[in-house]
């Protein structure tokens, strides 16, 4: 059987098209460049600065100006270039952007979503998650389905403080994929072994249930 | 060399620091870190001048960067977007030691440029519906809703530039740009730590990214 996340990210990997620039959150969001489809070949985007964003420098190579957002040491593909905050943010923010894919600790059925700070607890800051939700052409949540306690964290509405209102578009866990339309949010395809009511029963929101439902896989 | 272009504004980090002031409002360059002028952050702590007011995107490391400073305990208030990597801004937070003021990186990019460049504010789909939007007027333009925000200046600016020129024309590394350039732009003073000094003249003004114009001093990093 697949692992959860290697079955999230090779699924957002297939919403990818041919010449797409994409932005990858920091952690699961990442692995996705590991699982493009062969033929697909994007550009990737990091905020701090750049296009071309490769993968990690051979032991030994690391460049101590070339730092993806979370940190750590990337490399720049041939082709690629570097830019000012401003620049790369008006790239988000001017919808040169097409796939934005991040993480979440809630979503809910009108496509809020709430992934920065947790009242109390956790506040580092939106950094640039703000602007890439408003930004993005389109905007893909993966996510494990719920928490680790088991809860939901797909709701009928966030409890926690917003990113953006209204902005995702397509949400994948390792249960499925759903797409949130006005109407509500729409499951598409089935992880293998899994039912519709076993998705439902994890969710908070009522998903809406077409008469064909693809397969994840 | 011609006319203006002859003044050399190369100084001493002793110069450079003497200008800095208990209680100023100081933008630093930097991602991470990453394009920080560390020798300038260094004098800071050195000579102890606190109570600062400090805009940088990030408060990076407790040992690197602005995140020094939040360590020394010489920041008030912090104005920035993110503080996750810096356990000690968030503990000082906590604990009502500093300020911390949280601005969705673009557009803490571009209220820096918007002071730059001469723009009264600028409108942004960024933060609608969230905390972000609390006390900003909203404006629609064709049917979108968007929110005003306004120009953010310091009083000085401390820059990193990979090869600066004696005039003060920068270039800068990779990702090491960051904010650099808009934050020379937005600040009364513009000070700039770069690893590379050269005749002026010597730099490709094709590969200039930032004008002299906007340096006042250029210290060797």
């Amino acid at each position: 059987m697949t692992a959860p996340r290697e079955l999230i990210v090779k699924r957002v990997a297939r919403f990818l098209q041919d010449g797409d620039v994409v932005n990858l959150g920091i952690g699961m969001p990442t692995m996705v460049a590991n699982y493009l489809p062969e033929n697909v070949h994007i550009v990737l985007h990091s905020e701090n600065g750049f296009l071309g964003l490769g993968p990690t420098p051979e032991p030994g190579q690391a460049d101590k100006d070339v730092i993806n957002a979370g940190g750590a040491p990337v490399t720049i593909l041939p082709g690629g270039c570097c830019f000012d905050s401003a620049t790369s943010f008006g790239i988000i923010r001017g919808g040169h952007v097409d796939v934005s894919v991040l993480g979440a600790l809630e979503v809910d059925e009108e496509g809020n979503l709430a992934n920065w700070m947790v009242p109390g607890k956790l506040v580092p800051g939106m950094g640039g998650a703000m602007d890439l939700v408003a930004g993005a052409k389109k905007v893909i949540v993966s996510m494990e389905h719920t928490t680790k306690k088991g809860e939901p964290k797909i709701l009928k509405k966030c409890t926690l403080p917003l990113t953006a209102s209204h902005e995702v578009d397509i949400i994948v866990t390792e249960m499925g994929v759903m797409e949130v339309t006005p109407e509500g949010i729409v499951l598409k395809e089935l992880a293998p072994g899994v039912t519709v009511e076993d998705i439902q029963a994890k969710t908070e929101a009522k998903l809406i249930i077409p008469e064909v439902i693809g397969s994840m896989e | 060399m011609k006319g203006w272009f002859r003044l050399k504004k190369v100084v001493s980090r002793e110069e450079a620091l003497s200008h800095l002031k208990e209680g100023q409002t100081i933008m630093i360059g930097g991602f991470l870190a990453v394009g920080t002028p560390e020798t300038l952050v260094d004098g800071i702590i050195e000579k102890r001048i606190g109570n600062l007011t400090v805009i940088n995107n990030d408060t990076a490391f407790v040992d690197k960067g602005t995140g020094k400073l939040v360590v020394n305990k010489l920041i008030k208030k912090f104005i920035g977007s993110h503080i996750g990597t810096n356990p000690e801004t968030g503990k000082q937070m906590n604990a009502g030691e500093i300020e911390v003021e949280l601005i969705p990186q673009g557009t803490l990019a571009e209220r820096i440029r918007s002071a730059g460049v001469g723009f009264g504010g600028f409108l942004t789909p960024t933060g609608l519906g969230t905390v972000v939007e609390k006390g900003k007027q909203k404006i629609e333009i064709d049917g979108k809703t968007y929110l005003l925000e306004l120009p953010l200046r310091a009083e000085v600016a401390l820059l990193k530039a990979a090869k600066a020129d004696e005039f003060g024309n920068l270039i800068y590394r990779r990702l090491a740009r960051n904010f650099n350039p808009m934050m020379a732009m937005a600040a009364d003073l513009v000070i700039v730590e770069a690893d590379e000094i050269v005749p002026t003249g010597s730099l490709d003004p094709d590969e200039i990214v930032t004008p002299g114009i906007f340096v006042d001093m250029i210290v060797k990093g």
